[in-house]
């Protein structure tokens, strides 16, 4: 098998006196697709933002790539190539597209601006058509789009995707799923993502945990978790509300 | 009011009788709430005992005032606003083709402010021209510099400062007490009051890294307060409220604007007179200025400046691309700070005095407002309302015939604050994102095009 890229282990999250996170463990192998489904409020995009350091972790470890990153602030963990698309995108309603994605190419003093752009725009060639418009102006999904497109810019060794389906259309998640793939299995890119959409992100995954109240419950590829009854009545079957 | 008559379609004379109607219940309303504050005025006499008498002029003038106001206002300008916003929605998204006398209007503007010394010499002489270079010239500018330089803070990086006077105080400050203590020069004093500044901007920046918005703003402003506090109080030094004179002037490359020998008159053998010095002292804040500016555009292009809007907008977007937000932050707190000193120990040189009082909340006041009424960083807008605010202040000052209307007593400058407040209300109702409301993006792939604010609603105005 091969190497491992992020480990975490034991991690507990707290805001304030309310424990988000209870010891989990986590790992994601170098090339792997790894998904993370769970109920809402059951922690996952705080295990995400924990691994970029917003919040920080009161206990256990976080080790990426071989460094420890437990204590190191967001911007240094940045640095270390985790890009992460976050839960509500976040992008920057003033700038432009292409000034949002010029923001994601940061960490090269954007060396591979314009090869990037190109390869964002044949992925979502909707941004494309709007890269000087206002990014705080675009419909939800051109700025889902937008913000994976940011993440990706910073050439990253890990992406972390917070529900990347998240007010897109059928269609349009198929194509980001495909595309997620296609930077998988071409570029290695490793992801570890979160989705409600748990039948798409299973089939997707080589791996996948299962999130239940600020702990993993279970876990097992892809395949497994998809045939397993618990998994199938709990997220799949009963999981159109 | 009784606007929504408006949406109806008015003839012409429906719109006039409407006008009058609204203008007569304008005047009683007037009448009503002014009766007692303008219509009376209260004194004591000599034995303590409270004397009244009645301003029947002075309350008709405001009635009068307010009546034709609104009748204007219905008859013409509510009908140019209606048309206007029509036009507006009726106008297809358009590239519009820029004019080449819009498209060079800021070469325009330069050619013109190096030029207008000379032009106004020429007009009035040498003493005539004193009034105009230095009233609405020179102070005019430094209130242009010291608006780019808060737009770092305020404009790019969003960070609300309240107490930006400070740093201003810190510069002329600086040049003052070193130049009298140690007898330092202009030009040696000139960056080191800027760097002096910019360490002030950075003690701000520590404790304030935390916070943003209301609680942002409120910290500067008390910072503000303690820097002209310390002022005051520290007499030693400072001389408290007295202040500090005979500051010496700016040298021309060492040649002092003075009655010496060696002096800028006798030099070139011209008669003396202060005009030189304020000529003098009109290209020198110019030049600050553009550098202030230039500073600004090169910095809007380079990672720092695109941190700073970025970080305007999310800061947790911004650390999670990897800037780091507290070096982003004190840099923009110094650098703005530093403009704020240069400018500060220009305006000593010019004074040759300084006292607390020229570092008043006022002052950072009025300066956002500048920025405000501009649009948040945008140089140009800024700078046209730099000239509106202050050059409409100093016209106010020229305004001696209203005294005519309102009695010996009256002083046009007090009125400046309305002044304020009255633009402020008008720009904000006509361009609620200032003088130019749109943002010159930094990236392009190919052609350049600017993002009109107008067709937005997000934003934080
Ligand atoms: N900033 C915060 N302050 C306090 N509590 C928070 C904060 N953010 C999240 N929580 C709480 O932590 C728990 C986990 O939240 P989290 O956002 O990680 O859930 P999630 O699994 O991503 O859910 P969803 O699927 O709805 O996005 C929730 O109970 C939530 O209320
Ligand atoms: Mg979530």
């Amino acid at each position: 098998m091969s190497e491992t890229l992020l480990k975490v282990e034991g991690v507990e999250t707290y805001y304030g006196n309310i424990r988000a996170l209870g010891g989990v463990d986590v790992e994601v192998k170098k090339g792997e697709i790894v998904s993370l489904i769970g109920a809402n409020g059951a922690g996952k995009s705080t295990l995400m933002m924990t691994i970029c350091g917003a919040p920080q972790a009161r206990s256990g470890s976080i080790i990426f790539d071989g460094t420890d990153i437990t204590r190191m602030p967001t911007h240094l963990i940045a640095r270390m190539r985790i890009a992460q698309s976050p839960e509500g995108r976040r992008i920057f309603g003033r700038m432009t597209v292409l000034e949002n994605l010029q923001m994601g190419a940061g960490l090269d003093n954007l060396k591979y601006f314009k090869e990037d752009v190109e390869r964002i725009f044949e992925m979502f060639p909707r941004l494309k058509e709007r890269q000087s418009q206002r990014g705080g102006t675009l419909s939800g999904g051109e700025q889902q789009m937008l913000s994976i497109g940011r993440a990706l810019m910073a050439r990253p060794k890990l992406l972390l995707l917070d529900e990347p389906s998240l007010g897109l259309a059928p269609l349009i998640v198929k194509g980001i799923f495909e595309a997620i793939k296609k930077l998988n299995q071409e570029e290695g890119l490793t992801v570890f993502l979160v989705e409600q959409n748990a039948f798409a992100a299973l089939k997707l995954s080589d791996r996948a945990y299962v999130m239940v109240n600020g702990k993993v419950t279970m876990t097992g590829s892809g395949r497994e978790l998809l045939a397993n009854p618990e998994v199938r009545a709990a997220y799949l079957e009963g999981g159109h509300h | 009011m009784a606007n929504t008559v408006l949406d109806t379609p008015a003839t012409e004379g429906s719109l006039v009788g409407k006008a009058i109607k609204e203008a007569l219940f304008t005047g009683v309303m007037t009448l009503g709430l002014f009766l007692l504050y303008i219509g009376f005025r209260t004194d004591q006499d000599i034995s303590n005992t409270p004397i009244v008498y009645g301003r029947p002029g002075l309350l008709a003038i405001f009635v009068a005032i307010a009546a034709v106001g609104r009748f204007l206002m219905v008859v013409f300008v509510q009908p140019l606003l209606k048309a206007r916003k029509e036009a507006k929605a009726a106008a297809v998204v358009q590239d519009r083709e820029a004019t080449f006398f819009k498209k060079h209007i800021l070469k325009f503007a330069l050619v013109a402010l190096i030029f207008y010394p000379p032009v106004i010499v020429s007009l009035y002489g040498f003493q005539g021209s004193l009034k105009f270079v230095d009233n609405f010239g020179i102070q005019i500018l430094i209130y242009v510099m010291l608006a780019w330089g808060l737009n770092i803070v305020v404009g790019l990086a969003g960070l609300l400062d309240l107490g930006y006077v400070a740093f201003y105080a810190v510069g002329a400050y600086s040049y003052a007490l070193l130049s009298s203590y140690y007898g330092l020069s202009f030009w040696v004093l000139l960056p080191i009051s800027g760097i002096l500044a910019a360490f002030w901007g950075m003690i701000l920046g520590f404790p304030v890294l935390r916070l943003r918005g209301d609680y942002l703003a409120i910290v500067t402003l008390a910072f503000g307060e303690i820097i002209r506090l310390v002022l005051i109080n520290w007499t030693d030094v400072t001389k408290g409220t007295f202040g500090v004179s005979s500051i010496p002037k700016a040298t021309l490359f060492g040649i002092p604007f003075d009655a010496s020998p060696n002096g800028f008159a006798k030099m070139f053998g011209l008669p003396m007179s202060s005009a030189y010095y304020k000529i003098f002292l009109f290209y020198l804040i110019l030049v600050l200025c553009l550098i202030t500016a230039y500073v600004t555009i090169r910095l809007r292009r380079m990672p720092v400046g695109r941190a700073w809007e970025a970080l305007r907008e999310d800061e947790i977007a911004c650390r999670s691309l990897g800037i780091n937000t507290v070096t982003t932050k004190l840099t923009a707190f110094s650098i703005g700070a530093m403009f704020g000193g240069f400018a500060g120990s220009f305006f000593a040189a010019r004074q040759g005095f300084v006292s607390p009082e020229s570092f008043v909340f006022m002052e950072s006041a009025v300066i956002l407002a500048i920025v405000v009424l501009g649009g948040m960083g945008s140089l140009t807008g800024i700078a046209v309302a730099a000239i509106v605010m202050t050059g409409g202040t100093e016209l106010l000052r020229e305004m001696e015939f209203l005294k005519h209307f309102f009695g010996p007593d009256f002083t046009p400058e007090l009125y400046r604050m309305l002044l304020f407040g009255l633009a402020m209300v008008v720009v904000m109702i006509l361009k609620p994102r200032g003088f130019v409301g749109s943002r010159e993006p930094s990236a392009f792939l190919r052609e350049k095009k600017a993002v009109s604010g107008s067709f937005t609603k997000e934003g934080h105005g």
